[in-house]
């Protein structure tokens, strides 16, 4: 199905419009049995030859509205690989800081918006406004908390203007994270309320298992449950950590003839990414609140579940707001200094990677002597997510195939919201057709 | 009169404006009883043909979705252009700086001509249609947004900065970044942002289009006080507007 002659084609657009589930029944027979992406392509990697490394972040963090600080942060980290740059410990905390309050964006905006309406049997979470108004509540609270954060660290909540070459533009004041870190303290009884809820309606998640490979950063020097530092990771690898120079090797992208969005596989036919991978492959580095939410779900390491994605995002929330808590006082007891940051030109080549919200991302560039960009690879977690997509779509069908035609659409449309693929509106995209 | 309808459509972007108005929060949940919205693929999913107002997020680059917008648009009575992409572009525009092919060969390699990547140069909204608002912003501002529509609910007409950056950014008492050696196109720049950027020790990329007159002789004494070409002004300013730049630069 797959052509090696392609693995060199990589393709920046983020998944945008609808993306299609087909199944094809005949005769109780699967016939056709296919997740599409249709895509508008944008050509990033295309657009930004030419553009000075300072601008490069600019441009590419417009990728993608809900995780652009992440994609900022690929980039700046890909630029200062090339041009040799080196971050101050504090500017570096901060940053993790300002990619925490990402994720915890992202996951509130995913497990509340996005997936729960699901649990609760709901078309959107507009019924729920009406139906639970004071858990919606909590839900957009700590989104809104999420939001704050971000704009006090990258300068607003989408497209971040902090980050440049070297550090940081600004350096925020110790009042501020002081109330920062109360207002992230306030926020644990939020995180308790919404893991009670999912906890109430968990019996909705289905009970599907694959085996899969799992891939994700690992930190070893210190170990940590990380986001930002560290290199590739997969649970096929024996634990071995590959740098992410060598990304290439891992994500191996090739194009298939149903679908317009290219697949990435690497010691199987496909993996998963995300924060289940993330979390199989670092559990144990979780924070105590962290591994108590884990508890309190049953989800231990190796699971192979696709559905509990979700819960491994909300497991994330815990474990984001309070390493955040403890980074706080570790900037706070050093004391926060105001930094200049310079730079300048220079050819060079640079790979930079961080954890999305919805998994690993890669970023690539290489510059000219006046700094200029000649070359850019880009590769999106959703796009490593689609093979292992459409593999548990093979497995799953067969096992659902006698329920109602409605309970299949569902279970299917579930199962690539759990994903949480970068296509903002995923819960309502999805167009399944059936074909009797 | 009932409720305005109102629909949200998105062509090529990155949601993120779309993002801003999930991100108002509790106030998202006051203004969406206020209106009627009938179409909204990030939140909802109903869809309409029947709808007073339509918001449109995103550039235009595929023949498809001009012919898309043309339908939205003789369904509309009001036809709002939300965000950069919409309104001039924005950073999908640079893609008009190269030849298609090979835009499309330098992602895609072999496969460049797969007809699903049959694009179009990128047009802003209002160079396919007409559009009677527009929200800038790169990603739109919150309070803007809000503003704008409660005054289209009220019959009132919106008014939009027509005044540079230059004048939030003084007016905050922020330093000039090209002080610090930042190529800051607040000069000329549409104001109503609240010099965010500058604010926050960066410099200003344009997000939000020209000022309709723009000061081009000031913008470039500027240049020249800071000994600077006016390469270096022009490189900075296609990041958002590459074809919409002022006419007499």
């Amino acid at each position: 199905m797959h052509n090696d002659m392609n693995i060199n084609v990589h393709h920046i657009t983020r998944v945008e419009g609808h993306g299609n589930i087909v199944v094809n029944v005949t005769n109780g027979r699967i016939e056709k049995l296919q997740w599409q992406v249709p895509e508008a392509p944008r050509f990033f990697e295309a657009m930004v030859r030419g553009q000075s490394y300072e601008d490069i972040q600019t441009i590419v963090s417009r990728i993608c509205g809900i995780c652009s600080i992440t994609h900022s942060l690929a980039a700046t980290k890909a630029v200062e690989s090339a041009l040799g740059l080196k971050v101050s410990e504090q500017a570096d905390k901060l940053r993790i800081l300002m990619h925490y309050s990402e994720q915890l964006q992202s996951h509130t905006l995913h497990i509340g918006y996005l997936a729960a309406p699901d649990f609760f049997g709901a078309p959107s979470v507009v019924p729920l406004v009406s139906r639970a108004i004071d858990v919606v509540k909590t839900i957009v609270r700590a989104h809104r908390v999420a939001n704050e954060w971000s704009d006090l660290l990258a300068g607003r909540t989408t497209h971040p203007v902090t980050l440049i070459p070297g550090g940081l533009t600004r350096t925020p004041a110790e009042k501020q994270l002081r109330q920062l870190q109360k207002t992230l303290k306030d926020t644990i009884p939020d995180l308790k309320v919404i893991a009670d809820v999912v906890l109430s309606v968990a019996g909705n998640i289905p009970k599907f298992e694959r085996q899969t490979e799992y891939v994700s950063l690992k930190q070893t020097n210190p170990p940590t449950y990380t986001f930002y530092h560290g290199g590739i990771t997969s649970d096929d690898n024996g634990g071995k950590v590959v740098p992410i120079e060598k990304w290439h090797n891992v994500a191996n992208e090739y194009i298939v003839e149903q679908s317009t969005a290219k697949w990435a596989k690497w010691h199987r036919d496909s993996y998963a990414v995300g924060a289940l991978a993330r979390f199989n492959n670092n559990s144990e580095l979780l924070s105590p609140m962290g591994k108590e939410a884990a508890k309190m779900f049953d989800l231990k390491k190796g699971c192979c579940n696709p559905f509990m994605n979700t819960v491994a995002q909300l497991v994330e929330c815990f474990h984001i707001v309070e390493t955040s808590i403890t980074m706080i006082d570790e900037l706070l007891t050093k004391g926060l200094k105001a930094e200049k940051v310079t730079s300048s030109p220079k050819a060079g080549k640079g790979a930079g990677c961080v954890e999305a919200p919805r998994g690993i991302l890669f970023h690539e560039y290489e510059f000219d002597k006046k700094g200029n960009c000649i070359a850019a690879d880009i590769c999106i977690p959703t796009n490593q997510n689609h093979a292992n997509i459409q593999k548990d779509f093979e497995k799953l069908v067969p096992e659902i195939i006698n329920e109602s035609e409605d309970s299949v659409r569902l279970k299917l449309e579930m199962l690539v919201r759990s994903y949480d693929p970068c296509i903002s509106c995923s819960t309502h995209m999805l167009n399944v057709e059936f074909v009797k | 009169m009932g409720k305005p309808r109102v629909a949200i459509f998105d062509f090529a972007c990155c949601e993120g404006c779309q993002l801003q108005i999930v991100n108002l929060e509790e106030e998202l949940l006051d203004l969406i009883g206020a209106v009627d919205v009938v179409e909204w693929r990030e939140a909802l999913s109903e869809q309409s043909t029947e709808y007073d107002i339509a918001i449109i997020e995103g550039s235009i680059t595929r023949p498809e979705d001009e012919k898309r917008l043309e339908i939205i648009r003789t369904r509309a009575k009001i036809l709002i252009a939300l965000g950069a992409c919409a309104t001039i572009g924005g950073v999908n525009k640079l893609k008009n700086n190269f030849e298609m092919q090979d835009v499309k060969r330098c992602v895609y390699g072999k496969a460049a001509d797969m007809p699903h990547l049959d694009t179009t140069p990128t047009k802003a909204v209002d160079e396919v249609v007409k559009v009677d608002y527009k929200i800038h912003g790169c990603p739109i501002d919150r309070k803007e947004f809000t503003y704008i529509i409660r005054c289209l609910l009220m019959g009132k007409r919106p008014e939009i900065p027509d005044y540079p950056v230059c004048v939030e950014c003084k007016a905050k008492g922020n330093p000039c970044l090209w002080e610090y050696e930042q190529v800051c196109l607040g000069p000329i720049i549409r104001a109503g942002c609240g010099a965010r950027c500058p604010s926050s020790g960066f410099r200003c990329f344009g997000c939000r289009g020209y000022v309709d007159n723009p000061n081009v002789n000031a913008a470039k004494d500027v240049i020249e006080k800071y000994g600077l070409t006016l390469d270096v002004l022009k490189s900075k300013m296609v990041l958002f507007g590459s074809t919409q730049g002022p006419t007499n630069a």
